[in-house]
């Protein structure tokens, strides 16, 4: 549980620390500040639907923390077998990075206003994202071939819960990228997709990484 | 911060808020039914949540008929009792409390205080009460699939709940937990919502610092349930997987009817850790918002601004970081190292001061207040009490020597019901009293209301506070019947007795409050906007109930905090919260740097 409780302690941390910050020096009791400055005060500059999307990936950030935890401590059991990771997972690791590096790069074209650039860097993105998917399924074929089933052993029970909670976050990344891409295919203007864009680059930035972390962590303890 | 302290021109620019495009529904079903409204939403919540809830009031009935009087129902069966257990606790908890705390007062209030037309994002809120529903269905569901619901207790622990002796061990868990998964889901799309509403949708003016302390309880309340509800998931899908595909996540090697099991090597413990990660903040998430109710219907009643609101706040956040610290106090009985028992005893305890200090403010806040005892008062002062009583128990339960012999027993089952149960269900209570009228533009009964209060609130004691005696006794809780057991006496039936009579009494009283509820709906005297002479932006609509987009064409613009009661030089007892500060106390220069001053308040005086 430690894992867990240091990224909750410092999720919490952060959570307290801006909740914190505006009531210092305030005495609500004296002040009558009509007008200005004032609403800003608290809140943070940007559209709600990126801090919608930053409190969703603090709550994703809770769910794959207590996953690690939990697979450190089912690991200190007895029974524990470690598992022969699928050596695909290296190649799909390095498709779901250019699946990122897409993104980043649509991200930009967006901002540059060039709806040509951004329909292609969509599009490479989507095929990289779909790919990896595809890539994490041949990974549980193979495991499958292997005589690896989901109740052989704990770590390949594992092994399983994780990518598939991987996968089903980045497939609904697909459901916010398929309907971004179609709006591009039908010819909207790049201002109306930018926040869009904005928002699956953050997201697909942020299933990254939580891809290495466990990838990182399966490595750590594989044979 | 002072050097804005009030704006020279007396001209106020319109509110900077962008306004928003409200979707504005055509038809019957678009209002009421697929609606995206807040405030709908919140009462669709509320209205489910009471009747599930109603639901869990009949089983904890059917369970108090079997241990008052044991061997009298053919029709309960002791799996039957274990299935009541479980399913009045889960329900209780999970599908009443958090739904109608989150889910009912959060989606009416949050708007309407902070100054917003609507959630951010109404449709988002709306898909989530309906998973809600859906979830509470899938629960309900149980009751009718062979085995029945689960009754494997409400922490569900492995490996009793997926084993066959468990009632309901094959359909009934596998609901149970889908349902818990889906009510996560659809919460954490609420949960959404409601923090992003209050970070970024309040009005002009609106500082965090103005915002009435029912909203900082729901926040907090609701960033606990979006941080703790994670382990719940994550351990419901592995107990799913172990129980559908045999997977030995929490399932140990285990010989069931002389046969040995599939599983090998699974940790029960896993399990607990991860159910009580989520279980502790469990009691905060219906705590905090009951705290930040109780501190508005408090400050209202007695005409007095609530006392030390910027303690009230820290208190709120500190319960929020501690509550992640202690879960393990719930395992003290699990063989855990005596070091991790020292930590969390201590973080235990030390959660016990930012809550003390709330109530000595609520008492404070009282003290010398020109009290009006209201329904919502008297329930509010009855849950201070009762919160005070099942503190303390918890202080007994903290300790691991004093835990120890009471785990397990009814002494436990006493401490719980009196700090989470029986206290925020009075909150809830006093919550519906109070803003019944804003919801519904009608007074309910008063008599009725204070009938419902008394018998409550004295039927709770008569209920819980023999049940720690019970408990010292060492009667087990979760059990059929006692038969003959040597150092349980006879008087503890006939206190089992007296207890049940106790409790389907207050069971039946809730009647008249469904009936007040109902009879108010069409009969109750008009209560115009502001019947509580308070001072928050709910009561300043233009409408009474407020229509879609709360509040008429311009938004309010906030010049004060939201405690102004009786100060002094005021043309009124109430400074409402968009109340520009012109009129001056009397003796006052008209010149703009006498409006930095404000006008003289009891709280200035104090800092």
């Amino acid at each position: 549980m430690t894992t867990s409780l240091l990224v909750l302690a410092a999720i919490m941390a952060v959570v307290v620390w801006w909740l914190l910050r505006p009531t210092l020096n305030v005495k609500p009791w004296v002040e009558q500040r009509p007008i200005k400055n004032v609403d800003a005060e608290g809140t943070l500059p940007l559209p709600p639907v990126k801090v919608g999307l930053g409190v969703f990936l603090a709550v994703a950030t809770s769910l794959f923390a207590l996953l690690i935890s939990a697979y450190h401590m089912r690991m200190m059991a007895a029974d524990w077998t470690h598992l022969a990771l699928p050596r695909v997972l290296w190649l799909n690791t390095g498709v779901l990075i250019l699946s990122g590096v897409a993104m980043q790069w649509t991200r930009a074209a967006a901002q540059r206003e060039q709806i040509d650039s951004v329909r292609i860097g969509l599009i490479a993105a989507g095929v990289f994202t779909v790919s990896f998917l595809a890539g994490q399924l041949w990974a549980w074929q193979q495991l499958n071939a292997a005589g690896y089933f989901v109740k052989t052993d704990p770590a390949t029970a594992f092994f399983y819960l994780l990518t598939a909670l991987h996968g089903l976050h980045l497939l609904g990344g697909m459901y916010v990228w398929g309907r971004t891409t179609a709006r591009v295919l039908r010819g909207v203007e790049v201002g109306k997709v930018r926040l869009s864009v904005e928002l699956c680059t953050v997201y697909w930035h942020y299933l990254l990484l939580v891809w290495l972390v466990l990838f990182a962590v399966l490595l750590h303890t594989h044979s | 911060m002072s050097s804005v302290a009030f704006d020279e021109s007396p001209h106020v620019p319109p509110a900077e808020v962008p306004e928003v495009e409200l979707y504005h529904p055509k038809t019957f079903i678009g209002r009421y039914i697929w609606s995206q409204d807040a405030k709908v939403i919140a009462v669709q919540y509320a209205i489910t949540a009471i009747s599930v809830g109603v639901v869990a009031l009949v089983l904890s009935g059917l369970m108090r008929l079997q241990l008052g009087f044991p061997h009298t129902f053919s029709f309960i069966t002791p799996a039957n009792y274990l299935q009541f257990v479980t399913m009045h606790g889960m329900i209780m908890v999970i599908y009443l409390l958090t739904a109608l705390f989150l889910g009912g007062f959060g989606n009416y209030l949050i708007p309407l205080m902070v100054g917003a037309r609507d959630m951010v994002f109404p449709y988002v809120n709306m898909v989530s009460y309906w998973v809600y529903l859906f979830a509470v269905l899938l629960l309900m569901a149980s009751f009718f699939v062979p085995g029945g619901p689960t009754g494997a207790g409400w922490t569900l622990y492995p490996p009793q709940a997926i084993l066959g002796g468990t009632p309901g061990a094959n359909w009934g868990i596998i609901l149970m937990l889908v349902s818990l998964a889906f009510f996560i889901i659809g919460f954490t799309m609420g949960g959404l919502n409601y923090v992003v509403t209050v970070l970024q949708a309040r009005t002009r003016g609106m500082t965090m610092m103005r915002l009435p302390l029912t909203v900082w309880g729901i926040l907090m309340a609701t960033i606990l349930a979006l941080l703790a509800f994670p382990a719940l998931f994550v351990s419901a899908i592995m107990m799913i997987l172990d129980q559908a595909l045999g997977t030995s996540f929490f399932m140990p090697a285990l010989v069931s009817k002389g046969q040995h099991l599939a599983y090998n090597g699974g940790s029960p413990i896993l399990f607990q850790h991860l159910f009580w990660f989520f279980g502790h903040p469990e009691v905060y998430i219906v705590a905090l918002p009951a705290f930040g109710i109780v501190s508005d219907l408090i400050s209202v009643n007695a005409r007095r601004n609530i006392f030390g609101y910027r303690m009230m706040v820290w208190a709120i956040l500190a319960i929020g970081g501690l509550s992640f610290m202690v879960w393990a106090h719930h395992m003290y009985v699990s063989g855990m190292n005596p070091y991790f028992g020292f930590f969390f005893a201590t973080t235990t305890l030390v959660i016990a001061i930012p809550t003390a200090l709330k109530v000595y403010n609520w008492v404070l806040t009282l003290w010398r207040g020109d009290i009006h005892l209201t329904v919502p008062m008297l329930f509010a002062i009855g849950f201070v009490f009762t919160f005070i009583n099942g503190g303390l128990t918890g202080l007994f339960l903290g300790n691991v020597p004093v835990d120890i012999p009471l785990s397990g027993t009814m002494f436990v089952v006493a401490h719980f019901h009196m700090v989470m149960a029986v206290s925020p269900i009075l909150v809830v209570f006093g919550a519906i009293y109070h803003w019944y009228p804003k919801v519904t533009g009608r007074m309910l009964n008063d008599t009725l209301g204070k009938f419902h209060f008394w018998v409550t609130f004295l039927g709770t004691y008569a209920i819980y506070y023999p049940m720690h005696y019970l408990g010292f006794l060492g009667v087990p809780r979760r059990y059929f019947a006692m038969g003959n057991t040597v150092f349980i006496p006879p008087s503890a039936q006939s206190l089992n007795v007296a207890i049940t009579i106790a409790a389907l009494i207050v069971g039946a009283i809730q009647v008249v409050f469904l009936y007040n509820l109902i009879w108010s709906y069409f009969k109750g005297k008009p209560s115009g906007p502001n019947p509580w002479r308070a001072t928050t932006l709910e009561w300043q609509t233009p409408h009474t109930p407020p229509k879609h987009g709360n509040f008429g064409p311009t938004l309010p613009v906030v010049y004060r905090w939201a405690y102004d009661y009786s100060v002094p030089g005021a043309a009124e007892d109430f400074i409402p919260q968009d109340q520009p500060p012109g009129r001056k106390a009397p003796g006052l220069e008209e010149a703009p740097d006498a409006s930095e001053l404000g006008p003289q308040k009891p709280g200035a005086l104090v800092t």
